[in-house]
């Protein structure tokens, strides 16, 4: 294989993983824009997702990956009825710890189920066919890849057509900018906070349905590394909009794709502390995100 | 007159009941005083956390950061220069040919935590809010890799072994004691009013003239130097790798502060104690005990029940079980004035 051929699988992959983290980036973004809360718990979603998928892998794999939709959003519902609605007028770090315990009971609970089998880690093996790479100009792109991107396009194009042309998505935005003003006007909180919370929902399904064909063996601690890096992205995008904690969310999955690709293992060992140490920096010099405009008022600094 | 009672009470409270379960390790069996210690030793953790978090109201991932420092620090420092070379062989030649006593050792984790902790919160004191919890937890991170990778200053990837085991029950009640009464001292100086009034309204702390970052500065790094001597105790009680002292005991530790309640002393010590009571007869209870009938939980109950409770105490009382306050006696006569 040539370096060029090198290069263009690498990015290929890269900016499947970039459409991926991008995809979740909204669905933490959308929970954070009306909701003020950082959901920790977003990875222990899609974790959920992927265990059904492993659990009805016999099933056809539309059912599969029907069933895989319906827990998911079962969940989020749940979680936004007993979670997030007692904790709406709660601070922003409670709220944060608190969906940090329910990503942790949800982790407990997933081993427990796990474990009765004596093993560690269940495979969905039904749907891995979609892993299967097509060559394009010397590229081998997995089908999932262009799945993934395609999913991302698809998604963040209907995105923004709900939220620039229905009601619910001026609602939905009006409740990001100001929240108790967007109440005073007539806009139902429930509503629209349930609403956002189903919509990240079905970006956790399908995440789910992407990750777990790429990575069939599902264990308790599926999608945390991705969600703490997605996170991190968010973060340092800038979360108080949604476009920019997506470009962060995008953007740290492509770099972390390349960089993969690009260096030998024995030479990432240290890569953490370099991109946790760039984190850090961008936070001191940009605390409203790498990808905001002006100075931010909403953000915080002494 | 009653002001001085109160401070009494709210050092002698939580000092007491630290004195007593340091007094009940000693009587109980050796399968269970582990549990007793580590009960100790997550006190200190966790009065050490709320030095900075709980008077500061500024949310930190990183202080785990500190006690691994710390622990680091002990551990190797502590290895019999005999047995260092066999173990250890890629040290520093400084580390490598040197080793110290017990308490120099914990005195070093102190000094290693707080310097850390200065050097780190220099420029991340600036923040606050979301923005200071991803930084922390980037800290961590960083820690972490530092610490698994670098093996010139320490064993790597592999669990640090051979350092003796000197935390007993007097060493782990003292080392307590030490943290809580530092922390007592602390909140109730000059810099810890501050801090704590910076808490309540940054903006009207400001207007009044302190200086937020440097407040929040001292705070974090008297926190750092407690996580880091807290770390020693926890180096000299178990044999521990960077694993130990990563994600889950900086869950474990914050469910703590939470559960007991996060602005207050008391609150941290109770939060540690209680948890721990509870963490340990899980784990127990996990291989089969018996309280009246036989119960035999399946592995991993033990963490959906924690995460579970603190859950349930952040939705329905999110000050915790003190509700945020310091021990205080209840008083007749203050119901009377009111």
């Amino acid at each position: 294989m040539t370096l060029a051929a090198l290069d263009a699988q690498t990015l290929a992959d890269a900016v499947g993983l970039g459409a991926v983290y991008a995809l979740m980036a909204v669905g933490i973004g959308l929970v954070f824009g009306v909701l003020r809360l950082v959901n920790f718990a977003y990875g222990q979603l899609i974790m959920v997702g992927a265990y059904t998928l492993a659990f009805t892998s016999e099933w056809p794999v539309a059912a599969s990956i029907g069933a895989c939709f319906i827990v998911v959003l079962a969940l989020s519902f749940v979680m936004d009825r007993a979670v997030f609605r007692p904790l709406r007028t709660q601070s922003p770090a409670i709220m944060l710890v608190t969906t940090f315990a329910i990503a942790f009971v949800l982790q407990a609970v997933a081993l427990l189920v796990d474990i009765r089998d004596g093993t560690i880690g269940e495979s969905a093996v039904s749907i891995a066919p979609l892993n299967q790479a097509i060559a394009i100009g010397g590229v081998d792109v997995r089908k999932v890849t262009i799945v993934a991107v395609a999913v991302a396009a698809g998604t963040l194009g209907l995105l923004a057509l709900l939220l620039a042309r229905t009601t619910i998505g001026l609602h939905m935005r009006a409740a990001a900018v100001d929240f108790r003003t967007a109440r005073l006007l007539g806009v139902r909180a429930n509503r629209v906070i349930g609403f956002a919370v189903l919509l990240s929902g079905v970006l956790a399904a399908a995440v789910a349905v992407i990750l777990t064909v790429q990575f069939p063996l599902v264990s308790p601690d599926f999608a945390l590394r991705d969600t703490i890096v997605v996170l991190v992205g968010v973060v340092v995008g800038g979360i108080d909009r949604l476009w920019t904690a997506t470009l962060g969310g995008f953007t740290i999955g492509f770099a972390t794709g390349v960089i993969n690709g690009a260096l030998p293992t024995e030479e990432t060992v240290f890569l953490p502390s370099a991109v946790f140490a760039l984190v850090i920096l961008v936070l001191l010099l940009r605390p409203a995100g790498l990808f905001a405009r002006g100075g931010g008022a909403a953000v915080e600094r002494v | 007159m009653t002001r001085r009672v109160d401070a009494t009470v709210q050092l002698l409270g939580p000092a007491a009941v630290v004195v007593a379960v340091g007094i009940a390790t000693t009587f109980v069996s050796p399968s269970t005083r582990i549990y007793f210690l580590n009960a100790l030793v997550s006190v200190a953790i966790v009065v050490a956390i709320y030095v900075f978090v709980g008077n500061s109201g500024v949310l930190s991932f990183g202080q785990i950061s500190f006690v691994a420092v710390g622990a680091f620090a002990a551990g190797v420092m502590t290895i019999p220069l005999e047995s260092k070379t066999g173990v250890l062989p890629d040290l520093f030649p400084l580390l490598r040919d040197h080793t110290i006593g017990n308490v120099s050792s914990l005195l070093l984790a102190a000094a290693a935590g707080g310097v850390v902790a200065f050097l780190v919160g220099l420029p991340l004191m600036r923040l606050s809010g979301l923005a200071a919890g991803i930084a922390t937890f980037a800290v961590l991170e960083i820690t972490h890799n530092v610490l698994r990778e670098w093996t010139k200053i320490g064993p790597g990837p592999t669990a640090l072994s051979l350092v003796p085991e000197t935390t007993d029950a007097l060493q782990a009640t003292v080392g307590a004691l030490v943290v809580i009464a530092a922390a007592f001292l602390y909140q109730r100086s000059r810099l810890g009013r501050q801090l704590r009034a910076s808490r309540e309204d940054p903006a009207a702390a400001q207007g009044v003239g302190i200086s937020v970052h440097r407040q929040r500065l001292w705070a974090f790094t008297l926190s750092g130097a407690l996580a880091g001597f807290s770390g020693g105790l926890l180096v000299h009680l178990l044999v521990i790798s960077t694993e130990q002292v990563y994600l889950e005991l900086t869950f474990v530790t914050l469910a703590m502060l939470v559960v007991g309640g996060v602005t207050s002393l008391w609150g941290a010590v109770l939060g540690a104690l209680l948890v721990s009571g509870l963490d340990s007869f899980l784990s127990e209870a996990e291989d089969g005990v018996k309280v009246g009938l036989t119960l035999d939980l399946p592995d991993g109950t033990r963490l959906v029940i924690l995460g579970l409770l603190m859950a349930l105490v952040l939705i329905v009382r999110p000050s915790g079980v003190t509700g945020g306050r310091e021990l205080r006696i209840p008083r007749l006569a203050r119901t009377v004035r009111a």
